[in-house]
């Protein structure tokens, strides 16, 4: 039985529909990304679970129990936000201390939750601290030792790291994944950074103009996206136009190339126009590169990006990309150069819309 | 460089001229009261007037009282507007504005008409009914100068954001409005509460036509029956300026918060 469970979510703005038909169960202790463009609606629904919007439509329920009647400051979810939003008038110690106070705990109970917290953010040495003193990343841990110090059913962050530099986030998002996991609290995390997404999540939603596009671990979401959206939103995507030769033996033609697919053409007719997607790093044009498909093509660019070098090529008027690892020595492949792209044919995906 | 650096000088020695010189001279009359030598016997004269202390300490508490009653509407006001009704700000920004606009005695003289004995509250028909009706005059006096030193003072912090972190760590809104809201305007309440604490101590027509013994009739007394007194009381109003002045800066220098960055 899951433990987080949003069914048929709807919200409008006025005569605007920004999350429509939203389904997701979420397992106790699970860690949840919501991914999606701007404006797509993840905030929104981060919002109804923390009771701050009132769906339009649907209803949330903690194990089975409605969270319709409960007010923000009753649903026990803990929020932490892309601005920090400390109390700029209390110490680190207090901010953490604050949701533990309003709650009546006994003061030594309190002492020793805000220790063990500041303590799993590693930051005990700052206690004494004001948020103005500290920088963006000591401040982003102090918000989420807060918003975990009262034990919350459930975590909600909202692009917690989207104010922060890159180095920081890196290793920020793998220390709240690793508290996470320590203190096994089920967790909603949105971001626009499919990377941050892919690295940290049990699971992904991705969302696309208020819908929950796909739902599915990180591998699944790479590896299988399930529209085209999809597929163009996480990672980068080749993608190929082609045209339905023989629905049935499964073969298609790229330019004057013809390619025998792994799936099945459904209901294609020959001569229809189709899309195949490939990822950059499917393909490889080495010599001794195996795959029992292979497209033959021109190069137009090559591009070096540190330790991976980015060379597209044309084939048959589409622009394919692939990479290959970089190493001294190696040469990239020329402009106008002809190079044997090989493959395996399963990862050639039909995109349909 | 040089030159505009002289200009400076300049304009400064006569800005501090056009103030400093009435103020010597002001103290120095008021230092004159015995024949042929200085003396303090205007401040002697005034501190020994019982109606001086009785004005100024009257005057005072209807300035804390103001001051109290005041951010408690006015802090409450500024965060719901912020917070829940945007869309009335200008409105709000209007009302808070009027008292700049309509004279002192038009107020005076409708709050007369409204709250006469004859009048469904009858309020001017007890000294406290009075009083309550001058403090309430005052905070409509002081109301554009705390409203916009509140106003600004949560422009610099999230207020909605803050809320809501408040919110779902658990909170009621009487604590997130005194334990997270308040604490960090304190700078505007802070300059609201001494504007209006100068306002009060200053004020004369309200005072004067409620009849009641405040500091601004007192001093208009003493200005058109006395010689040197006036000028001794006219030091003594600075000294309190400056010393709240001074307090202001102290306390604002030991708060614990940020200064507030745009
Ligand atoms: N209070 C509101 N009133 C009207 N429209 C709103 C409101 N809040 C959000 N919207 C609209 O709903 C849509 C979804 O907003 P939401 O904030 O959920 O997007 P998001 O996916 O979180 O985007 P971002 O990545 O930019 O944060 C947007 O088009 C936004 O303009
Ligand atoms: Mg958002």
């Amino acid at each position: 039985m899951s433990f987080l469970t949003l069914s048929n979510i709807q919200k409008s703005f006025g005569p605007t529909q920004v999350v429509k038909d939203f389904d997701m169960a979420i397992e106790k202790g699970e860690f949840v990304s919501f991914l999606g463009p701007s404006g797509c609606g993840k905030t929104t629904v981060l919002r109804m679970i923390a009771g701050f919007e009132t769906p339009s439509g649907g209803t949330i329920t903690i194990e089975d129990r409605s969270l319709a009647d409960l007010k923000p400051n009753q649903r026990n979810i803990g929020m932490v936000f892309q601005a920090y939003a400390l109390f700029p008038n209390m110490t680190v110690a207090e901010n953490v201390a604050f949701g533990l106070k309003v709650a009546g705990k006994p003061k030594a109970e309190i002492d020793a939750r805000v220790k063990e917290m500041l303590g799993l953010i590693k930051l005990d040495h700052l206690a004494g601290r004001y948020p103005y003193q500290m920088s963006g990343g000591q401040q982003q841990r102090v918000a989420l030792a807060r918003a975990l110090a009262p034990k919350p059913q459930v975590l909600l962050l909202d692009e917690p790291l989207s104010a922060l530099d890159a180095k920081i986030r890196v290793s920020l998002r793998e220390e709240i994944r690793q508290i996470q996991q320590q203190l096994g609290i089920t967790t909603v995390f949105v971001t626009h950074d499919q990377e941050e997404a892919l690295s940290i999540s049990d699971r992904i939603v991705v969302m696309n103009a208020g819908r929950a596009d796909q739902i599915g671990t990180p591998a699944d979401i790479y590896n299988r996206p399930a529209t085209r959206f999809v597929a163009g939103f996480v990672g980068t995507l080749n993608l190929i136009k082609a045209t339905v030769v023989d629905p049935a033996a499964h073969r298609v033609s790229i330019g004057d190339q013809g390619v025998t697919l792994r799936e099945a053409l459904d209901d294609a007719k020959p001569g229809d126009a189709i899309s195949l997607a490939l990822r950059p790093e499917a393909g490889s044009i080495a010599p001794d590169a195996r795959g029992d498909t292979a497209l033959v093509g021109t190069v137009t660019s090559s591009n070096f990006l540190g330790s991976v070098i980015r060379t597209r090529m044309d084939v048959g008027g589409s622009s394919i990309s692939f990479d290959m690892f970089n190493s001294p020595g190696l040469t990239p492949p020329a402009a106008g150069e002809t190079v044997t792209l090989r493959f395996t044919a399963s990862d050639l995906l039909i995109i349909r819309d | 460089m040089k030159s505009s650096r002289l200009f400076a000088w300049i304009a400064l020695a006569i800005g501090a001229t056009y103030f400093l010189v009435p103020l010597i001279g002001t103290f120095e009359f008021s230092l004159r009261m015995r024949r042929g030598e200085y003396s303090f016997d205007a401040y002697q004269s005034v501190f020994s007037d019982m109606q001086f202390r009785a004005t100024f300490g009257y005057s005072m508490l209807m300035g804390l009282l103001t001051i109290v009653f005041g951010m408690l509407l006015v802090v409450p006001t500024a965060y719901w507007v912020r917070l829940r009704l945007p869309q009335i700000r200008p409105l709000i920004e209007f009302l808070t504005l009027l008292p700049l606009v309509i004279p002192a005695i038009v107020i005076v003289f409708g709050y007369l008409r409204l709250y006469n004995s004859s009048s469904f509250l009858p309020l001017t028909n007890s000294t406290n009914g009075t009083n309550l009706l001058l403090m309430f005059s005052y905070m409509t006096l002081s109301l554009p100068y705390m409203y916009r030193a509140v106003d600004t003072a949560m422009r610099s912090i999230d207020v909605a954001t803050l809320t809501e972190a408040a919110e779902s760590l658990g909170a009621k809104w009487p604590t997130i409005l005194f334990r997270c809201i308040f604490p960090n305007v304190m700078s505007g309440v802070l300059s609201g509460a001494f504007i209006t604490f100068a306002i009060v101590m200053g004020e004369f027509t309200m005072a004067a036509l409620l009849n009641r013994p405040a500091f601004g009739p007192y001093l208009q007394f003493v200005g058109a029956n006395k010689a040197y007194e006036p000028s001794a009381l006219a030091i003594i109003a600075f000294a309190i300026t400056w010393l709240s002045m001074g307090l202001l800066q102290i306390v604002s220098r030991f708060q614990k918060t940020a200064p507030v960055k745009a």
